[in-house]
């Protein structure tokens, strides 16, 4: 599945959060969306997840342009994760998924929730309720859920913030074997270099709303005279001036 | 609109309710008390007034019917409360359901939280005090079934607050039946407000209820036209109530709330 966003603008009053931005993502590629805290990213996240309304601009999803009449029948194709949207904390691992199964119309539901349980290593907390697991637990859930449908694009919201370097490791590993087995775009928003240099085939970088530059990891390591990515980032944060 | 999307929005507060004994305690909780805490108010009256004999009978099932509406409503409040508290905001709304599903669901699963609450209260109040909603006898469907509508609307219009505003206005949520219960008339007749009150109170279907409900236990007389014309404001402000949850909803989506809504 194919994203293209095209001069996406969001003003909240007063203040631009997304300054007219324009991407694409490929089929079955992975773009990493980079940038300091407070640089639009999660605006931007949430315009293509139809949460958000743009104030101006496109998005289009295979050709299709994200509107208010086609966005159920987009959204059964996509899925979200992120560390700061959880799962009802009461419920089981296995009713969290089953609810959210029926809710996009998941047929085969037990098969579907067994396979991703196995995928994911959780099958042994299945009948645990989601409030009472730990930090990797609970990441490793919010990627089952994200993954429950088949999602032909995914958005993923610093998906390894606050593992530890074993469990971290393990969903990027996850994820790079699910890419190579299934259809999947991937849309990354991630303050871990190294995951971005390892599952991202194009960075876009984002300051103040806007895209301040984009390329391959070692296109922009090459051209802004860096060792790594991380250092990168950090002379694309710290410039004044706005690259392009 | 889709059933089993419907049934996977409830499912989930199903869930809720199965796996917690507690949950289903303070669910019954309140009514009871609040039956035992009426009884025993209107038996006083009973004995120490001269005012007309069916006391007990007519408080009391007024406070049925009044935590009916209550329940009602604070049941659509709390299951919309409990996407906000546990973060789960955002996965709801990024999942291919329509605003109308949401709204179907909630209505749907509301009347089984008000159940769950009522009726064990309702019976307790047959041994203890002899007082039998029932006896109301068919009217009282008419009746539950507008105090339903009614207090799914005023649901309705405080979780369209939620959406609109997010958390902080959680406080209205538990405000908003205390706000309309002296206008409702629910233990006393209209003619006690002043007479610019009464065409405020009116305009709500709660004075046609409580009014009807008094006249079949003291007279003995169904008047259906009151119970239809309670039935059709329910429906109007419902009608408002859904039209205002989706101007909310379009409000939120502009104001970017929807994004990671939480406690």
């Amino acid at each position: 599945m194919k994203l293209k966003v095209q001069n996406l603008v969001k003003k909240f009053n007063s203040i631009t959060a997304v300054n007219n931005i324009s991407f694409e993502i490929e089929k079955n590629s992975t773009l990493g969306l980079l940038g300091p805290n407070g640089c639009g990213k999660t605006t931007s996240i949430g315009m293509m997840l139809g949460l958000i309304t743009p104030t101006s601009g496109k998005i289009y999803i295979d050709d299709t342009c994200l509107e208010p009449k086609n966005r159920i029948e987009l959204l059964s194709l996509m899925n979200f994760a992120s560390p700061y949207v959880e799962l009802p904390k009461k419920l089981t691992v296995k009713q969290n998924l089953e609810v959210y199964a029926r809710l996009y119309g998941v047929v085969e539901i037990r098969k579907r929730v067994s396979e991703m349980a196995e995928d994911l290593n959780i099958t042994s907390f299945l009948n645990k309720k989601t409030g009472e697991l730990s930090s990797g637990q609970k990441n490793r859930v919010a990627l089952a859920k994200s993954l429950i449908n088949k999602p032909k694009l995914l958005f993923l919201d610093e998906p390894t913030a606050s593992l530890d370097p074993d469990v971290g490791d393990f969903v990027r590993e996850f994820i790079e074997k699910y890419k190579k087995k299934n259809e999947l775009t991937i849309l990354l928003a991630s303050h871990n270099m190294k995951e971005v240099e390892r599952l991202c085939n194009k960075i876009i970088m984002m300051k103040k709303g806007e895209i301040v530059d984009s390329g391959t990891c070692n296109q922009l390591i090459k051209k802004h005279g860096r060792q790594n990515l991380e250092d990168t980032f950090l002379k694309i944060a710290r410039s004044k001036s706005e690259l392009k | 609109m889709n059933l089993n999307k419907i049934f996977a929005l409830s499912l989930r507060h199903v869930y809720l309710i199965k796996g917690s004994f507690p949950r289903i305690l303070d669910l019954i909780y309140w009514p009871t008390v609040q039956i035992f805490l009426w009884g025993f108010i209107s038996k006083f009256f009973t004995l120490n007034s001269s005012y007309f004999e069916n006391t007990v009978g007519i408080i009391l099932s007024a406070a049925i019917l009044y935590d009916f509406l209550f329940r009602s409503s604070i049941s659509y409040n709390m299951m919309f409360l409990e996407e906000i508290w546990s973060r789960n905001f955002t996965n709801l709304f990024i999942a291919p359901i329509k605003i109308s599903e949401i709204i179907a669901s909630l209505t749907f699963t509301a009347i089984l939280r008000t159940l769950i609450g009522l009726v064990p209260a309702a019976l307790l109040a047959i041994p203890i005090f002899g007082v039998s909603i029932f006896k109301i006898g068919i009217p009282l469907i008419l009746l539950l079934i507008t105090l339903y509508i009614f207090g799914v609307t005023l649901g309705l219009l405080v979780t369209s607050g939620l959406v609109r505003f997010g958390p902080s206005f959680e406080n209205i949520a538990w405000a908003s039946l205390f706000f309309l219960a002296p206008l409702g008339c629910i233990y006393y007749p209209i003619e006690i407000l002043p007479v610019w009150l009464q065409f405020i109170a009116k305009l709500l279907p709660l004075v046609h209820i409580f009014e009807e409900m008094r006249n079949i236990l003291i007279y003995d007389s169904v008047n259906y036209l009151h119970i239809l014309k309670a039935i059709f404001i329910s429906f109007l402000y419902f009608t408002f109530g859904i039209l205002i949850f989706y101007l909310s909803y379009e409000g939120a989506k502009n104001r970017g709330t929807l994004m990671n809504m939480g406690e």
